[in-house]
């Protein structure tokens, strides 16, 4: 019913549907930069690494090795094109020699400023770039761009998931710990205001310190950073994970730790097992040789995505495929349960979010409870009415 | 006390029988629990005869031509393990069976078509000797499995891909690959071949695919009272004999729909127990058994009133049923 309907909105739009040719090629960019600091091993002391990234391009190899046999239905070959940028290369320009080159999807594994970069610069372009690793929520708003869509969940969508959490445990009272670093302070921004959003209240924020100087002990004791007040549970925004991994168990009371360490947020998690997800998981770890991440996750969806809206609508003009993955129509399987599509106020994926310990998936948001007018997913992150993007 | 006696009975039915076609009608009903690797055995007066320890992570299950002996696919054991009905006693197992998930039984007796889930192929084996026959390249995550009655073709579901496959078995190649909605699970045939119903569980519709020119002719959207679309995921699903009424397990929806196939028009929707998938009918059609994946019980729906009689417990995350009663 769905295709069908969709099919003839396209007709009445185009006038014709142009036809796949067979074995026609389908390419997939995906652009990296060398020497990328993400994903440098930030070891902690003597080899121990704690926080470990690997770039997300196995996501995108399992995506394109489901879509092999859905390839051959419609007579299409997906491939995908590896693009390392030199460390001084222009990720615009390298966006427009491959585009010259015909490609016209590009999965950005790139760092933020060269998205919103590329994402300002060719706004106006039938292109279709896809943000697979950055959760900054300007991307999502002021920094929005028609060519850009977000496969990798918003930090709004996350915290937004915790703070459901919190709030049906009735865990309302928060003390939050931030650290020095940048992305510390826009994790615990981001908290506040899921907080504000599901009517919790942070009894304090307190910034710590990564240091064993006595004169500031204020900052690095753990059990005198969590002292003096009256909470319920800890939201915890340490980005290294040095300082965090000691907060758990060490809470002068008694109270649950969540955010860096304890439970956390997470678009994907290798122990979830609902939907379908093994079986994800398992395609991934065969080719990756290790669990699947947010950002793979990001990555294969992006894939999936397109191929399917190809497969739809019959076609691989960028509009139309553009117009196809914000209709209420396309349904990409998330494996997460709820079906996926994109946003029409600033292309962000719908998707549930995954809270999870280091070894369980302890829930799924949005929670049972929370609904929303239209689609419950958009009770995680930017509703339309709240959203700062304007494509215009 | 009565238990010990029934099963002292059909044990003893079986050393007389020796084996060979003996008891049918044994009035068991077989439950695969996919998370603890058990089957749970009921009677038909709905208490629990027996659980064994089964192969790992047990879910399709198919019963022999003669209905003597049942197939049981263990998806982590890459096994199928084949039982005796009447004794429940393991008489060998199909090894190397990539992932088996559901699996169908060709007319001839022999061929089980098999979906591998991790390997996107359907294999198929022998089932006397166990022995591959063949394999063809599917989409990811194969799932339902459908013969036609004639033996002719095989339909097998790409969960992943949304496709549907069709397999000639006389030219042995895959001959079409039909498109359908979001996520295609299970099959249904009606009793004279025509139609083709299959769920499809993210779209929360079932497509009908007319097995003559293999291209989708209708849908059934499902929607039960107080739910959004995203929460209806239908999964398994049968059609009566007589081929006037198709039952929908409707999975997160909690509900199975009773259908009307000629008019194609919902009849009701009844009330189960959670994530409802696996289906089975009583050979008099009067009773629907349901396995509740996520409360781990049955349910047990009376097709006249279409009310729950009753759920018992069984293992953990029940997934297939069958029952043999005549």
């Amino acid at each position: 019913m769905i295709i069908r309907l969709f099919s003839i909105a396209c007709l009445l739009a185009l006038g014709a549907i142009p036809a796949l040719a067979a074995k026609e090629v389908v390419s997939f960019a995906y652009l990296q930069r060398v020497n990328d600091p993400a994903y440098e091993r930030h070891r902690a002391y003597t080899g121990l690494v704690l926080r470990d990234r690997a770039p997300p391009l196995d996501g995108a190899k399992t995506a394109l090795r489901e879509s092999r046999v859905l390839g051959r239905s419609i007579g299409v070959k997906f491939e995908l094109r590896e693009t390392a940028l030199g460390e001084a290369d222009d990720a615009v320009a390298a966006i427009e020699n491959l585009a010259a080159e015909g490609t016209r999807i590009f999965l950005l594994d790139l760092p933020l400023a060269d998205v919103k970069r590329a994402a300002q610069s060719l706004a106006g372009r039938d292109l279709l770039l896809f943000n697979i690793r950055h959760g900054a929520d300007e991307l999502r708003g002021e920094a929005c761009s028609p060519v850009l869509f977000h496969t990798i969940a918003s930090d709004a969508m996350l915290m937004d998931g915790l703070a459901q959490f919190l709030f049906k445990k009735n865990w309302t009272d928060v003390l939050i710990l931030e650290g020095e670093q940048e992305a510390d302070l826009i994790a615990s921004a981001a908290f506040q205001q899921s907080a504000r959003k599901f009517g919790l209240n942070v009894v304090d924020v307190r910034p710590f310190v990564l240091s064993n100087d006595p004169r500031v002990r204020d900052e690095t004791n753990i059990p005198l950073l969590t002292g003096d007040a009256d909470y319920d549970v800890v939201f915890l925004a340490d980005s290294l994970g040095e300082f965090g991994r000691y907060v758990p168990y060490q809470t002068y009371d008694p109270r649950p730790v969540v955010g860096s360490e304890g439970l956390v947020s997470s678009a994907w998690h290798w122990a979830w097992e609902r939907h379908g997800a093994p079986q994800l998981n398992q395609r991934f770890d065969r080719i990756a040789k290790r669990p699947m991440k947010d950002t793979d996750y990001a990555a294969w969806a992006a894939v999936k995505s397109v191929v399917e809206a190809m497969v739809r609508t019959e076609s691989r003009d960028i509009a139309v495929l553009r117009a196809y993955l914000t209709n209420d129509a396309f349904t990409l399987d998330t494996y997460k349960g709820a079906p996926g599509n994109f946003r029409s106020w600033d292309n962000q994926l719908r998707q549930a979010v995954l809270l999870h310990t280091h070894n369980a998936v302890i829930a799924r948001a949005p929670l049972d409870g929370f609904l929303h007018q239209t689609n419950n997913l958009d009770t995680l992150g930017r509703d339309r009415p709240e959203s700062a993007c304007r494509f215009e | 006390m009565r238990v010990f006696h029934f099963i002292a009975g059909v044990a003893l039915a079986a050393v007389i029988g020796h084996g060979e076609a003996a008891a049918k009608n044994t009035r068991l009903v077989f439950v695969s629990n996919e998370k603890n690797s058990t089957i749970t055995v009921l009677n038909l007066d709905n208490e629990v005869v027996r659980t064994f320890e089964t192969c790992a992570r047990p879910r399709g299950m198919h019963f022999s031509e003669d209905r003597t002996e049942f197939y049981v696919g263990c998806a982590d054991d890459s096994v199928i393990a084949i039982y005796d009905v009447a004794t429940q006693e393991l008489l060998r197992r199909i090894r190397q069976v990539e992932e088996p998930e559901t699996f169908d039984l060709h007319p001839n007796g022999r061929h089980l078509y098999i979906s591998n889930e991790e390997d996107a192929t359907a294999t198929v084996f022998d089932v006397e000797t166990g022995e591959f026959v063949t394999e063809f390249e599917t989409g990811e995550e194969p799932e339902g499995v459908q013969v036609t009655p004639d033996g002719r073709l095989v339909f097998v579901a790409s969960e992943a891909a949304n496709l549907v496959h069709v397999i000639d078995t006389e030219a042995q190649e895959v001959i079409k690959d039909i498109l359908v909605d979001t996520r295609p699970r299970r099959f249904a045939l009606t009793p004279d071949g025509t139609e083709l119903w299959v769920s499809a569980e993210l779209a929360g519709i079932v497509d009908i695919i007319s097995v003559e020119t293999l291209e989708i002719i209708d849908d059934i959207a499902f929607l039960p009272t107080g739910f959004r679309k995203e929460q209806v995921t239908p999964v398994d699903l049968l059609i009566t004999k007589d081929g006037t009424r198709a039952y929908v397990a409707l999975g997160r929806a909690n509900h199975v729909a009773a259908v009307d196939v000629k008019s194609r028009r919902i009849l009701d929707y009844i009330l189960v127990g959670k994530r409802a998938w696996g289906l089975a009918l009583t050979h008099d059609e009067k009773r629907l058994y349901v396995a509740n994946g996520l409360s781990d019980d049955i349910s047990i729906i009376d097709t006249e009133s279409l009310k729950v009689l009753t759920s018992i417990p069984v293992g953990l995350v029940p997934y297939g049923i069958l029952i043999d009663d005549h």
